[in-house]
């Protein structure tokens, strides 16, 4: 799904008809901008969801705004570059300068589904290093977790499962969804797994927070609030 | 998987200053052993094992097969909650090799994951539940009979603060571990409790049962309270078991349950009894493994005599319990002889291998005995066809030595180094004159 409060940065001004057209149909929300001043000029208030750079015009230009615009943003904006096959060997070393590419002349299909993984990858499943709700953190990258400030010790597959229910709170999971996004499908040991670890988990958090995840009876799990809670 | 649980516990001994990290493993008789590595070593230890002379360990190697491999389950990985909190342990339990990589023999760990196995490739995962009891004393003074650290009874609320609070810091401690427990009272003899832990899988079970233990009597050794798991430590009181509650799932399917059943029991549950009925004999040895665990398997005592089962009647060995509104995941047998004195990974060994052979063999199911056994006599029982338990550990390991399912279900290595072992406890024990023969003979003859 397009996000169309998000607005895209497209470069060239005007972009070729084929690519203007993919976006809308796409429903992308997108503005041309012709150079980097003109980036920054029309750059909505909660910045550029991510630049889409048809680089077969001019091959420098398009590094150039893109070297720019990274240097400027501290946590670079996705971005898409539009190469024909001939100009594959620019890519090389230059991976830092962008996140996908795609070829022209390009296939709608193609270039709406290299978005949306871009887009998608960027927003919701950005690997930040702290997920944190309420008295609970958990530090990806050090794997330490901690309630109300007291270190939290769990085994493996208790952490992964804490960490997908920390990373989705208020959605309710069946043990089906649990088993295969946690464990991975060739886990045998079938939803009663899941059961058993929901429990040891509770039993970590201790009495205070053992509540954090619940039981949606016939259904599944649920961590934290519910949206639809008062 | 198993690379991003090194990286796990790698990252987590560094991150919390682990400074000492225990290779758990157990001997054959059920002993917890312990090999203590530095965090420095543990990376070489998690991808190729330590090396240590198994000799050492009762019922391990011979003298000239001595060196084997522990290597630590990255998945049993836990800090224990003990200890000082500056200077953190962890621990971790291990699976015992040979040097060339094959599972080894004398491995109590290794003999349950190959059943475990065994029953997940037919589709199967084995639960269970142990209701575990023991007894507080005071602290022990030689040559004195040991003191309960108070004088309640069943249920009983009124009992002394420092049992409750003992048993308090135990279930905290437990849960820290990961090891959830369903519930805690006071039993009916003074000083004795009881704690029943929440079903997990055979295999982690066997684990939080050797944890359990250690746990319980550090936590009652730091308040200066001696904890027991001796099967019968009080003559003419109630002895310390521990009930197993079992249950197989094919999936998430409860395989002992039958919509269609008067007791919701399936086809399935009732072979499986019925394989824990005809082999229950065989396997006592194992299950109920001293020479007291035989002193505590008498009538009136709420422990099981006879070979029978009921559905709410606890003088038979096997109990199945009533389930709240007929929960079908609830459904399941509690097998009542074990006593908290066993190795847990041989006895769920044994039992998984009985009940399957009931399954695979289609045993019939015996008619289930309600009357109350404990008061019936040899007459009534021989015409229901009900035999007795073994009454000794003589008697048991009779009855285990000429029993191919115990043989093969152990392997020869851990079968014949246990009953050569136990016959000489079995010695030790009948060459005693004791202070009965003493009272009773040295006046009167």
């Amino acid at each position: 799904m397009a996000d169309p409060t998000r607005m895209l940065a497209v470069v060239p001004d005007p972009p070729s008809p084929e690519l203007a057209r993919t976006l809308d149909l796409a429903g992308y929300s997108w503005k041309a901008v012709g150079s980097i001043g003109a980036a920054g000029e029309a750059e909505p208030d909660g910045g550029w969801a991510g630049v889409v750079i048809d680089a077969t015009e001019s091959v420098e230009n398009a590094w150039s705004f893109l070297r720019t615009i990274r240097k400027h943003h501290s946590d670079p904006i996705p971005a898409l570059v539009l190469v024909a096959g001939t100009q594959l060997d620019e890519l090389e070393h230059r991976d830092d300068m962008f996140d996908d590419f795609c070829l022209t002349p390009f296939h709608p299909a193609e270039l709406e589904a290299r978005l949306r993984h871009l887009l998608t990858s960027e927003t919701d499943v950005v690997q930040a290093d702290l997920v944190e709700y309420g008295d609970l953190t958990l530090n990806l990258e050090t794997y330490q977790a901690s309630i109300g400030g007291r270190p939290l010790d769990m085994t493996y597959m208790e952490y992964e499962l804490l960490k997908f229910l920390t990373q989705n709170p208020g959605k309710v999971f069946t043990r089906e969804i649990l088993l295969s996004r946690v464990w991975g499908y060739e886990y045998y040991g079938g939803a009663r797994t899941v059961d058993v670890h929901i429990r040891r988990l509770r039993a970590k958090l201790g009495e205070e927070h053992a509540g954090l995840i619940q039981t949606v009876r016939s259904v599944g799990y649920r961590f934290g609030q519910s949206r639809w809670d008062g | 998987m198993i690379d991003q649980q090194r990286e796990y516990v790698l990252r987590s001994v560094e991150e919390r200053g682990v400074r000492l990290i225990r290779l758990w493993f157990t001997d054959v008789l059920g002993n917890l052993k312990s090999l203590a590595i530095s965090p420095a070593e543990l990376d070489n230890a998690l991808s190729d094992g330590m090396t240590f002379d198994g000799s050492s360990i009762d019922g391990f190697s011979r003298v000239q097969e001595a060196d084997v491999l522990a290597i630590p389950d990255p998945d049993t990985f836990e800090l224990l909650p003990w200890g000082d909190p500056q200077a953190p342990e962890a621990r971790v339990f291990c699976n015992i090799h040979n040097l060339d990589g094959t599972p080894f023999q004398g491995d109590p760990r290794q003999v349950l994951r190959r059943h475990v196995k065994a029953a997940h490739d037919a589709g199967l995962t084995f639960y269970v539940a142990p209701d575990v009891e023991f007894f507080y004393f005071e602290k022990l003074e030689p040559g004195k009979p040991p003191v309960p650290i108070d004088d309640g009874g069943f249920f009983d609320l009124s009992t002394s603060a420092v049992t409750s609070e003992l048993r308090k810091r135990t279930i905290r401690t437990l849960e820290a571990l990961g090891i959830p427990v369903e519930y805690s009272f006071h039993e009916d003899a003074p000083g004795q409790q009881e704690i029943d832990l929440r079903h997990t899988d055979a295999l982690t079970m066997a684990d939080s049962v050797m944890t359990f233990r250690l746990a319980v009597r550090e936590i009652a050794a730091r308040n200066g309270v001696h904890a027991t798991f001796m099967p019968k430590p009080l003559e003419g009181l109630q002895g310390s078991g521990m009930h197993l509650h079992m249950s197989l799932f094919r999936g998430d399917d409860n395989a002992f349950y039958s919509e269609s059943d008067d007791y919701d029991l399936s086809d399935t549950a009732k072979s499986f009894m019925a394989g824990l009925l005809r082999h229950a004999g065989e396997i006592t040895a194992v299950t109920n493994q001293t020479v007291n665990s035989y002193k505590r398997l008498v009538p009136n005592f709420e422990a099981p005599v006879h070979v029978s089962w009921a559905r709410n009647n606890r003088s038979g060995l096997i109990r199945v319990p009533i389930t709240k509104n007929s929960n079908p995941n609830a459904t399941r047998i509690e097998y009542r002889s074990p006593d908290p004195a066993c190795n847990p990974y041989l006895a769920f060994s044994l039992l998984l291998a009985a009940g399957m052979k009931g399954v695979e063999e289609g045993y019939e199911l015996p008619d289930e005995a309600d009357a109350n056994l404990f008061e019936a006599d040899d007459a009534v029982l021989d015409e229901l066809g009900i035999t007795q338990l073994p009454q000794s550990l003589n008697d048991a390991l009779v009855v285990m030595e000429k029993s191919e399912l115990v043989r093969e279900a152990l392997g020869e290595h851990i079968f014949e180094w246990f009953v050569r072992n136990k016959r000489s406890e079995w010695r030790a024990y009948k060459t005693q004159v004791t202070a009965f023969e003493t009272d009773r003979y040295l006046k009167a003859l």
